[in-house]
């Protein structure tokens, strides 16, 4: 594996990674985003319909909570989970936890980290995480960690301190284990990064971890919501000047479009796309523009106002309060309001999606007012496709120096 | 906006759907009787209150051709007077006859019969001289298609056969028979030996739904523990995406969380095998080696043929199809 630097500007990394995969010839642009999963597959989306997507990334999210219960079977299996899924293609990235369900605190020991599955807990000791490991054989994978000292309101320095103690333990532990491990030596361990919202620990944890000899790095504990994100930013910077450069940084649990920007500017590469999902669910697609160089004819078009006007929204305004939607964001319009009923427009005018080129808000709003399966199919076909097109955006507007224009374009945006 | 008007908006349901192919509606009688508890049939329609917003409907022959028009799909049911196969007495002889008058009046308020084609639903229930009084007053108006009603309910395999055969065997060979309904593999294949020659089943689709995959022996409910470890694919001579790329063993993984792909992967699995069992069979027709068909079908399906269950034994058996 090898990550080459194309250009470094504000703070802001562009690049590939490159020799990926167990045969080396996969490469992989940062910044970027990785394939959310549920159980291993793309949430509503068989191999088909994933495939007519465009832009999937190169490399899926897997995550250990949903597949640490099916151990024995992938052990028998044998041919690891790439293969188990249907997706032997693709490249492979486990992690501990399931962004989207957040598991209960509390059951971190010295001794083993805990993740929760259909089933319930599963507790894994160095040991037996290394074994389920060697039954999964994914490109990348989180090593266990102690992610828990920023799970209450304040974090003491002695949580702080312990939570980086610890998971440079299991990370030396599993690193042993991995030299012992055949099947493993294709795999990469990705280090992760701890230390609550105590600089000083979190800057001991960066440290410690570039030492060993991981593959990447984890940014834990970073996310919450909005306004935790913020506070964490400065953190955030801090501890990504202590990490070697040509190595990948990973976060977790931030997917936002904006926060997305913030965490690139500080030196984050690769994030997580469970954000798509999310807006699926609660029946909304996204339709955020991240067009920063719209051409002159459109500008003009939305000026007489024939195109949807971009929702600049207020710093004043209100959050909608919807019961089911008290999370939903300005990136999106939901799809469950009665004015959507009689729109015969795609959901995003221009989009190349196989959910608007073939059909109408109309639809996708009967769709979900009868409850049809077929809505998740169609908007996770779309949101997936936006979110992956706003990632490539990222790249080109680093290419050629305009990701001020982005941003401001993202935070106009933003609720 | 009302739903038909919504649709007409939208170039039909074709134009909603985006669907390029052809569309059969039903006449909402079944579903509003089967489906809605407070209902009321009158002869001048079904009169409902509606599920959603409590409004009452009258649901007319007239209304329910005008609905269906709106939504231009390509084969129209008549509305008839629905009963359940385990009804009987007076209401039976009633609702046979007001299905008749019904009839009557779809024909007449039908604006577009140059491009969408009315089927007759025949009524009777389980009565053989109702239905045959049915047929013999339905066959009389010139509708592009019949279908076999009032079965594929409550009523006992060996009643259900006899009121498909004794349909077919008075309905014109140059018309569509479509069987509504109809349903299971078995069911499938002896209705098409007893004559008709179409169906319709949420079937397969709900049953996928459930984690229930079809295969010639039957079903695997690929939920079961069973199935945790069996890497083979759900059936190793099928040729669809979900056999050609998973495992009973991931998929049985997928159904037990909450990602309703594994959902579309067997949806699509019962889907290709319901078009590939009538595939089957009209090739069999038409290369004359049905009644061989049949056999095989039914021993791959139940083994020995003293498995078979009887009323499927003797619908074959009075078309001359003898098992094993």
């Amino acid at each position: 594996m090898k990550l080459n630097l194309t250009k470094v500007v504000n703070g802001c990394r562009l690049g590939k990674i490159k020799n990926l995969g167990k045969t080396g010839d996969c490469t992989m642009d940062i910044p970027g985003c990785l394939l959310y999963t549920k159980a291993g597959s793309a949430p509503h989306l068989t191999h088909h319909t994933l495939h007519k997507i465009h832009g999937v990334p190169a490399m899926a999210q897997l995550t250990l909570s949903s597949l640490a219960e099916h151990y024995e079977v992938l052990a028998e299996y044998k041919e690891g989970v790439g293969k188990f899924i249907g997706m032997p293609e693709s490249l492979l990235y486990c992690s501990l936890h399931d962004p989207v369900s957040p598991c209960p605190a509390g059951y971190v020991t010295n001794k083993s980290v805990s993740v929760w599955g259909v089933g319930g807990r599963v507790e894994m000791t160095a040991s037996k995480f290394m074994a389920i490991q060697q039954a999964l054989q994914p490109d990348w994978f989180q090593c266990i960690s102690d992610g828990e000292a920023t799970c209450n309101e304040a974090t003491s320095i002695k949580r702080a301190r312990k939570s980086v103690d610890r998971s440079l333990l299991f990370l030396d532990n599993c690193l042993k284990l991995q030299e012992e491990s055949e099947v493993l030596q294709k795999s990469s361990i990705i280090g992760v990064i701890e230390g609550g919202d105590v600089t000083e620990e979190r800057l001991r944890s960066a440290r410690e971890t570039a030492k060993r000899p991981v593959g990447g790095f984890l940014l834990d504990g970073f996310q919450g919501n909005p306004a935790t994100l913020e506070t964490r930013l400065h953190l955030l910077s801090s501890v990504t000047a202590e990490l070697p450069e040509d190595k990948p940084r990973l976060i977790c649990g931030v997917s936002r479009p904006d926060e997305v920007l913030e965490c690139i500017e500080r030196g984050v590469d690769l994030f997580e796309s469970f954000f798509p999902y999310q807006v699926t669910e609660r029946g909304c697609a996204l339709t955020f523009s991240f067009d920063y160089q719209p051409n002159p004819e459109e500008t003009l078009l939305q000026q007489n106002g024939t195109q949807e006007e971009i929702k600049y929204v207020d710093q004043t305004k209100k959050s909608k309060t919807t019961s089911c939607n008290q999370e939903m964001t300005s990136f999106e319009i939901n799809l469950k309001e009665k004015k959507y009923q009689e729109d015969f427009s795609p959901l995003v005018r221009g989009c190349s999606c196989y959910c608007c080129k073939n059909h109408t808000r109309a639809y996708i709003h009967h769709l979900l007012v009868t409850n049809e399966l077929l809505a998740g199919v169609l908007l996770m076909m779309h949101n997936f496709e936006h979110y992956f097109g706003f990632f490539h955006s990222i790249r080109e507007a680093l290419k050629s120096d305009r990701l001020a224009q982005l941003k401001d374009l993202i935070c106009r945006q933003a609720s | 906006m009302q739903g038909p008007e919504l649709i007409q908006k939208a170039q039909g349901l074709h134009g909603f759907m985006n669907w390029p192919h052809n569309l059969l509606t039903d006449s909402g009688g079944f579903q509003m009787v089967s489906l809605v508890s407070l209902s009321e049939v009158t002869e001048e329609g079904v009169r409902f209150r509606s599920p959603y917003d409590g409004d009452e409907t009258l649901l007319s022959p007239e209304r329910s051709v005008e609905i269906q028009n709106a939504l231009g799909s390509d084969i129209i049911m008549q509305l008839d007077d629905v009963v359940s196969s385990t009804v009987t007495g007076p209401r039976v002889e009633e609702a046979m006859y007001r299905s008749i008058r019904w009839l009557d009046r779809c024909i007449a308020a039908h604006r577009r019969p140059d491009k969408q084609n009315l089927f007759a639903i025949i009524q009777g229930g389980l009565d053989a001289d109702l239905r045959a009084t049915c047929l013999e007053e339905m066959t009389k108006r010139d509708v592009p298609g019949f279908a076999i009603g009032g079965l594929s309910g409550g009523e006992s395999k060996g009643e259900f056969w006899r009121m498909v055969a004794l349909s077919t065997s008075r309905l014109p060979k140059d018309k569509p028979r479509y069987l509504m309904g109809v349903g299971y593999a078995t069911d499938l294949v002896v209705c098409v030996a007893l004559g008709c020659d179409m169906f319709d089943c949420v079937f397969p689709t709900r049953t996928a739904r459930f984690g229930s995959a079809l295969v010639p022996t039957g079903n695997l409910q690929l939920k079961k523990k069973q199935y945790e470890k069996d890497f083979r694919p759900i059936d190793p001579e099928c040729d669809c995406p979900t056999c050609q790329k998973h495992s009973r063993a991931f998929l049985h993984t997928l159904l037990h969380s909450d990602n309703t792909a594994a959902l579309h992967h067997l949806t699509i699995h019962n889907i290709a095998y319901q078009l590939r069992l009538m595939s089957a069979v009209r090739a069999s027709i038409v290369e004359k080696r049905f009644p061989a068909f049949v056999r095989d079908f039914m021993s791959t399906m139940y083994g020995d043929p003293t498995l078979c269950p009887t009323w499927a034994t003797e619908a074959l058996a009075s078309v001359g199809i003898t098992l094993g």
